[in-house]
C-alpha cells in the first residue's frame, strides 16, 4: 500500500491506506492547510490557519465618566483585535446621539432631570444595541465594543439582559480617574475638537464640558466589587497604575486584559525602517540572507546620522536575525536586540528566486498570491496572516516600550504599519514601505501621526503592485506586469 | 564600512566579529528584556497556594529562559529545628521560636542575594508567609540595599473548602507531620494558621502599600488586584498567574502516527501516515474513547501526518501552525546519513549542542521554545487537552511540564505510538506512559558518547534557555524509566499500563542544608 500523491484540479492530495479505508486529505491551494477532501466543497472552518478561540460573540462594555479614556481604549483595543484577526467594531453611543440631535446646544442636555433628552439618549443606546446584534448575526462580527458612559446600574443591567438573551458574553472595562491633570489633558486633546464644540471658543467649551461631567457624576455608580462580583470586568485606575480584574471567562478576555495592562499613554515615538539595500535586492531576488550593497551601507551610516539628529532619549533598537538588518543596526553604534520574530516572511520554495523565476516555475502559485496576498502561504513557507501571529509579541512589547527603532523587512514592516495605522488585511500587503525610508509614528489623540523621511540614498524599488489579471490561466506578460526593475 | 559580521556556528546568530565581549556569554537568541534582578515575594496565610504558585511560576520562568529559583523559608526552618512538635512553635509569644524563624528568613535572604549576584540568577522567589509589614519592610530594605526589584504576590482566600483541600493535598503528608495521622495533622495545621491570622496585615493598595508593585490573587484566581506593574517580566508573570487554574484535568501528549518519512528515516517533510500510522490513529481514537475525558480539546499541527491522525478521532480539532515540527532548513527530508554526508560539520555541531544548534535556514530547540510558548499559555487555560504533535515539539512541551533543562530537552524520549498522560498533582505532574501497541520505527537519537564541546562560542542571553528549577540532589526519574517497573516504596498502587507513580514523601531524603526542596513530586 503505497502513498499516492497527485495533482487534482490544482490541489495537492494525499491518499493513504488500503482499499478498505480510503481517506483523503487535500491541501487548500491558498492557505496550504490540510483538510479532508469532501468532493468540491472544502470545509472552510476546519481549514483555518489559526486556532479559533472565540465561540460566543463578546460585548465589551465601557464604563466611566466622560474624559476617562473610554473612546481611546475602545478604538485602540478594536484596532488590536482586528489586527490579530478577531473581527471587532466600536459602537459609540455619542455618535448615535449626534445623529439624533443634529446640533448640540450645551451641557443641559445631559442633566439627569431633562426627561426629553433622557428619552433620546435611551433610544440611542437601544439603537446601538440593535446594531450590535446585527453585527454579530449578519456580519460575522466576534467582538463589539459598546462605547458609552454606562455609569448607572440600570443601564448596565439592560445591557446584561440583552447579552444574556442572545447568548453574548459581556465583559466590562471601567476607567476610573481622579487626577485632574489627566482629565484636563484628555479634554484638551479630544473633546474640544469634537463636533459638539466645533463653533465654540476653547474656554467656553472647556467650561461646558466640565459641567457635562458633573451631570454624570451625580448618578455615577461604579461597578461594585461586592454586589457585582459575578460579573466579568476590569477596572483601570488612573491610567493603569492599578487594575482590578474579576472573573475572566475565556481566552479572548484574557488577551484583552493582558493588552490593556500593557498599553500606556506616555508620549513617545516609534521609528520603522527596513534594512539598507541588500545584494539580493539589487538582483530582484526575494528572501535569503544576504549582506548590504554599497548603497545599503551608505544608508546605514545615514540612518545613524538621522537618529542622532532626532535626539531621542533612551532609544531601544531592535533588529531581526538576518544579516542585512544587523549590519544596518551595527552602523548606529548603539546596543540593539535581535528578534527572530522580526525575520522576513519565509518564501519557502521561492526563497532567493526572482519574480520571473517564480512565474516560470510556479505560475499557479504566483497567481494565487495575487488573488489573496494576505492569506496566501508560500509552499513550505508563510503567509502575511502567519506573520501577524508571529509578530504579536513584538507589538505587545512595542506597546510597553517608549522610544523604539525597529530595523526590519518589507513584509514585516507592512504588518507592523497596518497595526499602527489600522489598515485592513486587504490593504496590508500593498502598503508602501520603500527602502532607505524611515517612518516615524507618534501617537496622537485617537490615532497615529506618520512622518516619512527618505534619507536621500538611492535604492531599488521592491514594491510590486497587484496586477490586473490574477487568473491562474494568465499569460506571463500579464503576471509580470508589475514587477519592479532589477539587474 | 560596517563592522564585519560572522555567523556563530551553532546558533547561526550574526555577531560583530570585533565583539570584545565574546568570551563572556551573551545568553539567548531572543531579546533581552529583563534587567535588574527581581525578588518575587509571596505573601499569605498558610495553605493559600503560595508554594504551589512559587514552584509553578519558577518552572515557567526557567522554561522561557529566565534563571529563577525558589527559596522556601519553611525548608530553612525544618533544617534549623529538626523535629517539629506542634503548632505551638508558631505562637506569636514563643520568643525562642520567633527568633529562629527570623534567623531562617535572614539565611534565606542571604542565599537570595548570593543567587542573584554571584550565581547568575535573574529572579528569586521568596516563599514564606511574609504576613507582617515589619517583615515586608525588612525585605524592601534588603531589596534597595542590593538594587533588586521587589514584586509581591499575595494570595488571599477565605473559602474553607479550598483551604481544607490544600491542607489535605500537601500539608498532612509533609515532613512536619510524618508521624501523625491525617486528622491530627489537619487539626494542628489549622491551629497553625490561627497563629498567623492575628498578626496578618494584608497588602493595602489604598494607603500603606500603594507605591509597591504587587498582584493580589483572590479566591484562587477569581479576582486579581494589580498594582504598579512596572516591567516586562512582571507583566508576563501577571499574565501567567491569570491563566493558570487548579481544576483537575489531564493533558495528553502524543506524536502523529508513524509517517512515510519516518519509515525512511527522513527528517521533517510533510508526508502522510504509513499503514501502521493509520492503525495508530484508529487505536488512538479507541483510547480516547476509553479514557472519556470531559470536553476534550484536540489540537494538532498543520502538517499532514498530525492532521491525518487527528481526523481519525472523529471529533473537532484545532490546527496550530506553531505546533509544526522543528524546521530542519537545508536538511529537510534528508536522512541522518545523508545529512552526515552532505553537511558533516553541521552534523557534528548538532551533537555538540543540540539545544542551541540551529539548522542552516532552519530552527533550533531554543527557537521552538519561543514559538511554542503561546501553546503552553493556552494549555494552562484549558482543561482536558490532547495535543498531537511531533518529536521535537513534544520534547519542548514535556520539558515544560516536567521541569527539564535545556540540556535534557533534546534527548527526552518521545517514541511514536505512545501517549503521555500528564495529570497535575500536588506541586508537580504525574506522568503515565501508554504505548498503544502498534509497532513503529524508533526515531530517537541518543546523545553520542564522544562529544567535545567547543570553546565558549555560545550566545546565551536571557531568553529561551530552559533551566531546570535548581534543586537539591534528589534524583529525578528519567523519562527512559517510564517503561520500567514503578519505583520502590510507593504508597500508591500502580495504575494502568506502565504508570509512574509519585515519589512518596517517605522516599525522599529530608531537605538538605540551604537547599530548596521540590516537594512531593520530584518529576
Amino acid at each position: 500500500m503505497e502513498a499516492d500523491s497527485g495533482c487534482r484540479h490544482g490541489l495537492v492530495s494525499l491518499t493513504v491506506g488500503g482499499p478498505a479505508e480510503q481517506k483523503e486529505l487535500t491541501q487548500t491551494p491558498l492557505l496550504k492547510i490540510w483538510v479532508p477532501w469532501m468532493g468540491s466543497s472544502l470545509n472552510r472552518r476546519r481549514g483555518s490557519s489559526v486556532p479559533q478561540f472565540t465561540n460566543s460573540p463578546t460585548m465589551i462594555v465601557m464604563v466611566g465618566l466622560p474624559a476617562r479614556g473610554k473612546t481611546y481604549i475602545s478604538k485602540k483595543l478594536t484596532r488590536y483585535l482586528n489586527w490579530i484577526g478577531v473581527p471587532t467594531r466600536v459602537f459609540n453611543v455619542g455618535q448615535y446621539r449626534r445623529e439624533a440631535v443634529q446640533t448640540y446646544k450645551n451641557f443641559e442636555f445631559f442633566r439627569a432631570d431633562n426627561e426629553e433628552a433622557m428619552a433620546i439618549r435611551k433610544a440611542c443606546a437601544a439603537a446601538a444595541l440593535k446594531d450590535v446584534a446585527a453585527y454579530f448575526t449578519k456580519e460575522q462580527g466576534q467582538v463589539a465594543v459598546f462605547d458609552a458612559t454606562n455609569t448607572t446600574q440600570e443601564r448596565r443591567a439592560i445591557i446584561m439582559r440583552f447579552g444574556k438573551e442572545r447568548g453574548y458574553k459581556v465583559f466590562f472595562v471601567e476607567s476610573m480617574c481622579d487626577d485632574p491633570d489627566i482629565i484636563a489633558e484628555n479634554i484638551q486633546q479630544v473633546k474640544l475638537g469634537s463636533p459638539d464644540y466645533v463653533d465654540r471658543d476653547t474656554e467656553e467649551a472647556m467650561r461646558d464640558f466640565i459641567q457635562r461631567i458633573k451631570c454624570y457624576e451625580a448618578t455615577y455608580v461604579p461597578i461594585d466589587d461586592e454586589r457585582d462580583r459575578k460579573l466579568s470586568y476590569i477596572k483601570i485606575f488612573n491610567v493603569g497604575s492599578r487594575y482590578l480584574v474579576n472573573r475572566v471567562q475565556d481566552h479572548i478576555q484574557s488577551r484583552i486584559v493582558y493588552y490593556l495592562m500593557n498599553i500606556h499613554i506616555t508620549p513617545r515615538s516609534i521609528y520603522l525602517s527596513r534594512h539598507g539595500e541588500s545584494e539580493l535586492n539589487l538582483l530582484g531576488r526575494i528572501g535569503g540572507d544576504s549582506g548590504l550593497s554599497p548603497r545599503g551601507q551608505r544608508y546605514a551610516k545615514a540612518l545613524a546620522g538621522f537618529i542622532e539628529g532626532q535626539n531621542i532619549s533612551n532609544l531601544k533598537v531592535w533588529t531581526s536575525h538576518m544579516k542585512r538588518t544587523i549590519q544596518t543596526a551595527e552602523a548606529l553604534g548603539v546596543q540593539y536586540e535581535q528578534w527572530k520574530a522580526l525575520n522576513e516572511i519565509d518564501a519557502g520554495v521561492c526563497e532567493e528566486l526572482t519574480y520571473e523565476e517564480i512565474q516560470e516555475n510556479f505560475p499557479e502559485e504566483f497567481a494565487l498570491r495575487d488573488q489573496d496576498k494576505y492569506r496566501y502561504r508560500y509552499p513550505k513557507g508563510e503567509s502575511y496572516e502567519d506573520m501577524v501571529h508571529r509578530l504579536e509579541p513584538v507589538i505587545m512589547e512595542l506597546e510597553r516600550q517608549e522610544n523604539v527603532l525597529v530595523v526590519c523587512h518589507q513584509a514585516v514592516m507592512r504588518c507592523l504599519l497596518a497595526y499602527f495605522l489600522d489598515k485592513p488585511a486587504g490593504d496590508l500587503p500593498y502598503l508602501r514601505c520603500p527602502l532607505h525610508t524611515v517612518l516615524k509614528l507618534t501617537p496622537v489623540a485617537y490615532g497615529c501621526k506618520v512622518e516619512t523621511f527618505f534619507l536621500n540614498i538611492e535604492a531599488v524599488n521592491t514594491h510590486r503592485e497587484r496586477p490586473t489579471n490574477v487568473d491562474i490561466s494568465r499569460k506571463p506578460e500579464d503576471a509580470l506586469q508589475t514587477v519592479p526593475d532589477h539587474i | 564600512m560596517p563592522r564585519e559580521l560572522t555567523q556563530n556556528r551553532i546558533q547561526k546568530i550574526w555577531v560583530s566579529s570585533k565583539d570584545d565581549r565574546s568570551p563572556t556569554r551573551r545568553r539567548g537568541a531572543g531579546p533581552h528584556l529583563a534587567n535588574p534582578p527581581t525578588v518575587i515575594v509571596m505573601v499569605g496565610l498558610p495553605a493559600r497556594g503560595k508554594t504551589y504558585m512559587s514552584k509553578k511560576l519558577t518552572r515557567y520562568l526557567n522554561w522561557i529562559g529566565i534563571p529563577t529559583k525558589v527559596f522556601n523559608v519553611g525548608e530553612y526552618r525544618r533544617e534549623a529545628v529538626k523535629n517539629y512538635s506542634s503548632y505551638d512553635f508558631f505562637k506569636a509569644d514563643n520568643e525562642n521560636a520567633v527568633k529562629i524563624r527570623h534567623q531562617c528568613a535572614l539565611a534565606a535572604l542571604r542565599d537570595v542575594k548570593s543567587y542573584l549576584t554571584d550565581e547568575g540568577g535573574q529572579m528569586a522567589v521568596f516563599d514564606a508567609t511574609n504576613t507582617t509589614r515589619e517583615r515586608r519592610d525588612m525585605i524592601l530594605d534588603f531589596g534597595s540595599a542590593n538594587s533588586f526589584k521587589i514584586f509581591f504576590i499575595e494570595s488571599v482566600c477565605d473559602d474553607p473548602n479550598v483551604i481544607a483541600s490544600n491542607i489535605m493535598e500537601v500539608k498532612v503528608s509533609c515532613p512536619d507531620y510524618q508521624d501523625c495521622n491525617k486528622t491530627d495533622a489537619m487539626l494542628d495545621f489549622q491551629k497553625r494558621i490561627e497563629c498567623y491570622k492575628a498578626s496578618y496585615q494584608p497588602l493595602d493598595p489604598d494607603l500603606y502599600d500603594r507605591e509597591l508593585s504587587f498582584i493580589k490573587v483572590i479566591d484562587v484566581g477569581r479576582r486579581f488586584l494589580v498594582n504598579r506593574v512596572r516591567d516586562h517580566i512582571q507583566s508576563k508573570i501577571m499574565y501567567y498567574l491569570m491563566n493558570i487554574h487548579v481544576q483537575p484535568r489531564a493533558i495528553y501528549l502524543c506524536r502523529h502516527g508513524e509517517s512515510l518519512d519516518n519509515l525512511q528515516g527522513r527528517l521533517g517533510g510533510d508526508s502522510g501516515l504509513s499503514p501502521r500510522g493509520r492503525k495508530f490513529a484508529t487505536t488512538l481514537a479507541r483510547f480516547v474513547e476509553q479514557q472519556k475525558p470531559k470536553n476534550l480539546k484536540v489540537w494538532s499541527s498543520q502538517l499532514c501526518r498530525s492532521i491525518q491522525t487527528a481526523e481519525d478521532l472523529g471529533v473537532p480539532y484545532e490546527q496550530w501552525k506553531v505546533l509544526n515540527e522543528i524546521d530542519a532548513g537545508v536538511c529537510e527530508e534528508l536522512t541522518y546519513d545523508e545529512m552526515k554526508e552532505r553537511f558533516p560539520e553541521e552534523f557534528a555541531l548538532r551533537d555538540e549542542d543540540k539545544y542551541y544548534y540551529r539548522y542552516p535556514s532552519g530552527e533550533s530547540y531554543q527557537d521552538l521554545v519561543q514559538r511554542v510558548e503561546p501553546v503552553i499559555m493556552e494549555m494552562e487555560r484549558q482543561e482536558n487537552v490532547l495535543v498531537i504533535c511531533h518529536q521535537a515539539i513534544m520534547r519542548c512541551l514535556l520539558a515544560y511540564f516536567l521541569d527539564k533543562s535545556a540540556e535534557e530537552m533534546p534527548y527526552l524520549k518521545c517514541p511514536l505510538h505512545t501517549v503521555l498522560k500528564l495529570t497535575p498533582v500536588a506541586y508537580g505532574c504525574k506522568v503515565e506512559s501508554i504505548f498503544l501497541n502498534v509497532e513503529a520505527v524508533n526515531t530517537h537519537r541518543d546523545r553520542p558518547e564522544e562529544v567535545r564541546k567547543g570553546p565558549g562560542t555560545l550566545i546565551r542571553r536571557n531568553s529561551v534557555t530552559p533551566l531546570t528549577s535548581p534543586e537539591s540532589n534528589i534524583k529525578k526519574p528519567r523519562i527512559e524509566d517510564l517503561e520500567e517497573a514503578p519505583m520502590q516504596g510507593l504508597n500508591h498502587p500502580p495504575a494502568s499500563s506502565a504508570s509512574l507513580g509519585l515519589c512518596s514523601p517517605s522516599h525522599l531524603p529530608l531537605s538538605l542544608a540551604g537547599q530548596q526542596w521540590l516537594g512531593k513530586v520530584c518529576l
